[in-house]
C-alpha cells in the first residue's frame, strides 16, 4: 500500500560554464508509489509556482530503456544497486525524513550542461568510430543463410542490452568507458557478421575512447555493479582479447 | 488549395511497387551529392532513412531533440517485428500479411501501400540480421518466430522483450556509419519548430538548439518528417515524455494535410493509473494475454481481494462474449470491453479503473517455472512498479493510449500534400488504417526508411524544378520571427498555472470525450472546452526562465501550445466520422450486440484536413478508398 513521505533534497544546481552549488528543497507529501522522477516532477511544480526555476534533469521513456535518465542519488548512479534506472526506482525504497543528495553523473568526459544534465555525446562518438557493421541497405543476403549458435546469439544479446546511460562511466573511479565500449565490441565479436571489421572496430573505438578523455580501466568493476542492465565485466575481458589480437596484426 | 492525388500505380497489386520503382525518375549517381535532404527525427524511420539516403549519395542533415539518436521512443517497443518469411511453414505469405493488415486496420488503409509494406517486410529482416541484430534463435541456429496480437500464423521476429531497442540501435549504427563517412550531419539537442515553404515547396526548417536556445536555419531540396505520433495529446500515454506533435503540426499549418487524426490506438494491457502525480503509463507486452485470463467481479462494487472472490462470482467477460478468440481479441475490442465493465462499476483496484489479468490457471497448468521463463522480465517490471507479486496476486491492467494511426497525409511516394515534404513512420497515416496490428509499427518505420522513401524521393528530386535558395530568403526571416515571437509570448505570460497543469486538463478532456468510446454529445462538449482552455493557457501559463538557455519548461510549453490546437482538429475529425471503425468507436454506430459498426457507404475514405487559419474551419478533403484485392467485411471475433 502506498504511503506519503517527506524528504529533504540537496540538489546540484549549475549553469553551463559556471560553478555549481547544492540547493536544499523540501519534497513533501510524496506518494511512495511514485517513481523518483515523478517525485522530482512534484518538486518542480512547486518550485515553478514559487518563481524558482525548476531542476533540469534528463528523462524520456520512463520505462528504463531509452537511457536518458540518470543522476547520482546519495552518491550512487541511478540511486541504487539493484539493476534499475532512475525512472524505475520508486519512492517506497526511501524512508520518511531522509535527506538525499542529488548530483549529475560525474566524469571528466561528461560536461555539465545544466543542473543534473550532462553531455554524454562522447559515447556516441565511440559508436561512430566503429560500433556497427558496415552493411548498406540492399546488400544483405537472405536472413537464414548463416545459422548462429543459440548460445552465441544469446551472449551477443546480453551485451547488446546496454542502454548507453553512462552510469558505468560515472561509477568508475577513472571515468572509463570500458564497459560501454566492450559491450558493443563483444556483441559483434560474438557474431559472424561482425568478423570482417573486428580488427579496425576495436582499434578505432578504443582510440576514440582514449582521445575523448575517458579514463583507463583498472579493473575496479564498479561499472558492472552500477549498470542498470547487468552488462557483465567479462565483456571487458573480451575487448582486451580483441584489442591485443588487433594490435598484433600488421597494417 | 490541397489536392489529394494518391498516385497509386496502375496494374496488379503484386506488381505495383516493382513497376513504380522502374517508372520513377532516377538521380544520376554523380548528381546525388548535389541534392540535400533534411530528416526531422532519428527514430527507426528517421535514422534508417537518413542512413540509406546518405549511402545513396545524397547530402543529409538529421535532427533530433534528444542528446543522441539512440533515445528515440522506437526503443520502447517490446514485442517484435512482423515479416512474411514463412519460416515456420504455417502458410504465411506476403499476400496474407497484406490481407491481415488491411483487415486489422478495419478496411481504412490504402491497399497499395499495405501491399508494399508486406513486400518490404522480408527485406527488413535480411538487413537487420546483416547488421548484427541478435534476434532470438532456435537451437539449430536459425531464427525463431512467435505468434503475436491474435495473428493465426507465427510471423513475429523478436529480440527478447527489447526488439525495438535492438532495431533502433541497428538503425543508429547505420546512421553512425554515415556520420563517420560525412554523408549525414547529425544535429542532436535540436528541436525543429517550423517548416519553411518557398514557392509552394518545402525548402527548409527552423531549428532551436535546446542547450543554447539559438535558432538556426537550414535549407534543403526536400524535408522528411519522421517525428512519430501525437499520443501525448492525452497527457497520459505510453509515449515517452518528449514525444510531441509540434513539427508535424507546424507542417500542417504550412500546407500539409493531416489525415484521420481521430484514429488512436488504446492498448489494453497497461499498468493502471495510480495517482495524480503520475507522469506516464507503462505498457505490459500484449503477449501476456496468451496465458493470462481477464476478469472482474460479477457484482458491482465488490471490493474483496481477488483471492476471496470465488470462481462462480467472477466474470471472464472476454471469454464469455467472444468464445472463439477469448482473451486474444484484437486490441480495440479488449480495450473497449475493459472500459465497459469499469463504467458498469465492476472495475477493481483503488480507483475502480482496472481489470484483473490472472495467471493462476496458467501457473497451475504449466508450472511457475514455465511462466517465469516466458514472462519473467514482464513480471519483474510489474513488480518493480506496483510492488505486487503477479505470481500470487492477479495483475491489474487498464487500457492506455499507445499509438496513433492518423498522421500527415501522404501519397504512394510518401510525399505530403506540400511538395517536397515527406512523412514516414508513425508520423504519416498510411498503412494501419483505423487500427494497427501488434508488431507492425517497427515494420512500417523501417520499411519506410530503408526501402520505400529512398526509392521514391529520387522521382521528385529528378523531376521537380528546385530553384537555388539561401537561408537569407524572406520566408526564413518570417518563420524564424514567428517562432521567436511565440517563445517570447510564452515567457511573457507569467501566469499562475504550470504547463503540466494545463496539459493534464487537456489530456483529461481528450480522454473523457475522445478516448476509447466517443459520441456526438461528448465531442461537441470537447469542442467548446478546448478553445477555452487554449485561451486560458495563453493568459495564465507560467513558464519560468529564458529563451537563451536550456529551458525544459519552455520546450514543454511550446509543445503543449501545439497540442492545444491539434486536439481540436482531432475532435473535429472524430465528430465528422460518425461510424465506428477500428480504434475509433462511435457509440451511435454499434450493432445490437454492442460491437463496432462501420459505415462503408458513407465513410470508406481517408479524411484529410487542410488548414485555413486558426480562426477558420479546416477543410475536409476525402481520398476515397478503393479495394481491389480485399473484400470489405464486418470484422467478427465471436
Amino acid at each position: 500500500m502506498s504511503n506519503k513521505i517527506n524528504l529533504t533534497l540537496k540538489v546540484w544546481r549549475q549553469n553551463r560554464g559556471e560553478k555549481g552549488r547544492f540547493e536544499t528543497y523540501a519534497a513533501n507529501n510524496i506518494d511512495t508509489d511514485a517513481s523518483f522522477l515523478e517525485m522530482l516532477d512534484v518538486v518542480n511544480e512547486e518550485l515553478t509556482l514559487k518563481g524558482v526555476e525548476p531542476i533540469a534533469f534528463e528523462h524520456d521513456c520512463r520505462e528504463g530503456i531509452c537511457g536518458c535518465c540518470g543522476t547520482l542519488v546519495a552518491g550512487k548512479t541511478h540511486g541504487s544497486h539493484d539493476r534499475t534506472t532512475l525512472c524505475q526506482l520508486h519512492m517506497r525504497k526511501f524512508k520518511d525524513g531522509e535527506t538525499l543528495a542529488i548530483e549529475p553523473f560525474r566524469a571528466d568526459a561528461f560536461e555539465v550542461l545544466k543542473d543534473l544534465i550532462v553531455d554524454r555525446s562522447g559515447l556516441d562518438a565511440i559508436i561512430t568510430a566503429g560500433g556497427y557493421i558496415s552493411v548498406k541497405t540492399g546488400n544483405a543476403p537472405e536472413a537464414s543463410t548463416t545459422p548462429i549458435k543459440k548460445a552465441d546469439a544469446e551472449a551477443a544479446m546480453d551485451a547488446a542490452e546496454c542502454i548507453g546511460c553512462g552510469a558505468c562511466v560515472a561509477a568508475c573511479p577513472n571515468g572509463s568507458a570500458m564497459l560501454f565500449t566492450a559491450a558493443k565490441v563483444s556483441q559483434f565479436a560474438l557474431l559472424p557478421q561482425g568478423h570482417p571489421e573486428r580488427t579496425e572496430r576495436v582499434k578505432n573505438m578504443v582510440a576514440t575512447m582514449d582521445a575523448l578523455g575517458f579514463g583507463n580501466c583498472s579493473n575496479e568493476y564498479e561499472c558492472a555493479v552500477a549498470c542498470p542492465k547487468g552488462i557483465d565485466v567479462k565483456n571487458i575481458a573480451q575487448l582486451n582479447r580483441e584489442f591485443i589480437k588487433a594490435s598484433l596484426k600488421k597494417g | 488549395m490541397v489536392e489529394l492525388n494518391a498516385k497509386i500505380p496502375e496494374g496488379p497489386m503484386a506488381d505495383k511497387w516493382t513497376k513504380h520503382k522502374f517508372n520513377a525518375k532516377l538521380v544520376n549517381p554523380a548528381n546525388k551529392r548535389k541534392h540535400s535532404v533534411i530528416v526531422v527525427g532519428s527514430g527507426l524511420a528517421g535514422a534508417s532513412a537518413a542512413a540509406t539516403m546518405s549511402e545513396l549519395g545524397y547530402v543529409v542533415d538529421c535532427f533530433t531533440y534528444s542528446d543522441s539518436p539512440r533515445r528515440a521512443h522506437s526503443i520502447a517497443a517490446q514485442g517484435g517485428i512482423n515479416a512474411a518469411k514463412n519460416y515456420p511453414n504455417d502458410g504465411d505469405s506476403i499476400h496474407r500479411l497484406f490481407y491481415d493488415t488491411v483487415k486489422g486496420g478495419d478496411f481504412r488503409s490504402r491497399e497499395a501501400n499495405v501491399h508494399r509494406l508486406a513486400e518490404c517486410s522480408n527485406l527488413i529482416i535480411d538487413h537487420c540480421v546483416a547488421q548484427g541484430i541478435p534476434f532470438a534463435r532456435e537451437y539449430g541456429g536459425y531464427l525463431d518466430n512467435r505468434s503475436f496480437g491474435g495473428a493465426q500464423v507465427s510471423r513475429t521476429f523478436y529480440a527478447r522483450g527489447q526488439t525495438g531497442q535492438q532495431l533502433l540501435i541497428g538503425a543508429y549504427g547505420a546512421l553512425s556509419k554515415e556520420i563517420k563517412k560525412g554523408g549525414v550531419k547529425m544535429h542532436t539537442r535540436c528541436e525543429v519548430i517550423d517548416v519553411v515553404v518557398i514557392d509552394g515547396q518545402a525548402r527548409g526548417i527552423i531549428s532551436r538548439n535546446l542547450v543554447t536556445g539559438e535558432m538556426t536555419r537550414h535549407v534543403a531540396d526536400a524535408v522528411v518528417m519522421a517525428t512519430g505520433g501525437y499520443g501525448n495529446v492525452f497527457f497520459l500515454s505510453t509515449n515517452a515524455m518528449n514525444c510531441n506533435a509540434t513539427a508535424a503540426w507546424r507542417a500542417y499549418k504550412k500546407g500539409a494535410a493531416f489525415a484521420n487524426p481521430c484514429y488512436t490506438q488504446i492498448h489494453p494491457t497497461c499498468i493502471p493509473v495510480h495517482g495524480d502525480y503520475q507522469s506516464k503509463l507503462t505498457l505490459m507486452s500484449e503477449s501476456l494475454r496468451n496465458d493470462g485470463r481477464i476478469w472482474v467481479p460479477k457484482e458491482k462494487g465488490d471490493k474483496r481481494p481477488a483471492k476471496q472472490i470465488p470462481e462462480d462470482e467472477r466474470d471472464y467477460y472476454l471469454e464469455r462474449k467472444y468464445p472463439s478468440f477469448g482473451n486474444l481479441v484484437p486490441r480495440d475490442l479488449a480495450s473497449r470491453n475493459a472500459k465497459l465493465v469499469c463504467d458498469d462499476g465492476r472495475g477493481v483496484g483503488p480507483t475502480g479503473d482496472a481489470v484483473y489479468l490472472d495467471f493462476a490457471d496458467a501457473i497451475e497448468r504449466l508450472g511457475k517455472d514455465n511462466i517465469e521463463a516466458k514472462y519473467g522480465n514482464l513480471f519483474e517490471m510489474y513488480n518493480r512498479i506496483t510492488d505486487e507479486d503477479p505470481y500470487t496476486t492477479p495483475m491489474m491492467i487498464y487500457p492506455a493510449v499507445h499509438y496513433t494511426m492518423g498522421g500527415l497525409w501522404v501519397d504512394y511516394n510518401l510525399m505530403t500534400s506540400l511538395p517536397g515534404l515527406y512523412a514516414i513512420g508513425e508520423c504519416n497515416f498510411s498503412d494501419h488504417g483505423a487500427n494497427r496490428l501488434g508488431a507492425s509499427a517497427l515494420m512500417q518505420g523501417l520499411a519506410d526508411g530503408y526501402f520505400v522513401l529512398p526509392n521514391t524521393i529520387n522521382d521528385y528530386l529528378a523531376s521537380a524544378k528546385i530553384e537555388k535558395v539561401s537561408i537569407t530568403h524572406e520566408a526564413f526571416d518570417e518563420a524564424e520571427r514567428q517562432a521567436k515571437d511565440k517563445l517570447d509570448k510564452l515567457l511573457a505570460v507569467k501566469g499562475t498555472r504550470t504547463v503540466d497543469d494545463f496539459h493534464k486538463e487537456l489530456g483529461l478532456i481528450m480522454w473523457e470525450n475522445c478516448g476509447m468510446a466517443r459520441n456526438a454529445e461528448g465531442l461537441t462538449k470537447a469542442l467548446r472546452k478546448i478553445p477555452k482552455l487554449r485561451e486560458e493557457f495563453w493568459k495564465n501559463v507560467n513558464v519560468p526562465g529564458s529563451a537563451d538557455d536550456l529551458n525544459q519548461a519552455l520546450e514543454k510549453a511550446n509543445r503543449v501550445a501545439d497540442f492545444m490546437e491539434f486536439a481540436e482538429l482531432m475532435v473535429k475529425d472524430a465528430l465528422n466520422r460518425s461510424e465506428s471503425c477500428g480504434g475509433h468507436f462511435r457509440e451511435e454506430s454499434q450493432t445490437d450486440e454492442g460491437e463496432a459498426m462501420r459505415d462503408d457507404e458513407k465513410f470508406c475514405y481517408v479524411g484529410a484536413w487542410e488548414f485555413k487559419g486558426l480562426d477558420n474551419e479546416p477543410v475536409l478533403h476525402k481520398e476515397m478508398l478503393e479495394f481491389e484485392e480485399v473484400k470489405l467485411t464486418q470484422r467478427s471475433y465471436k
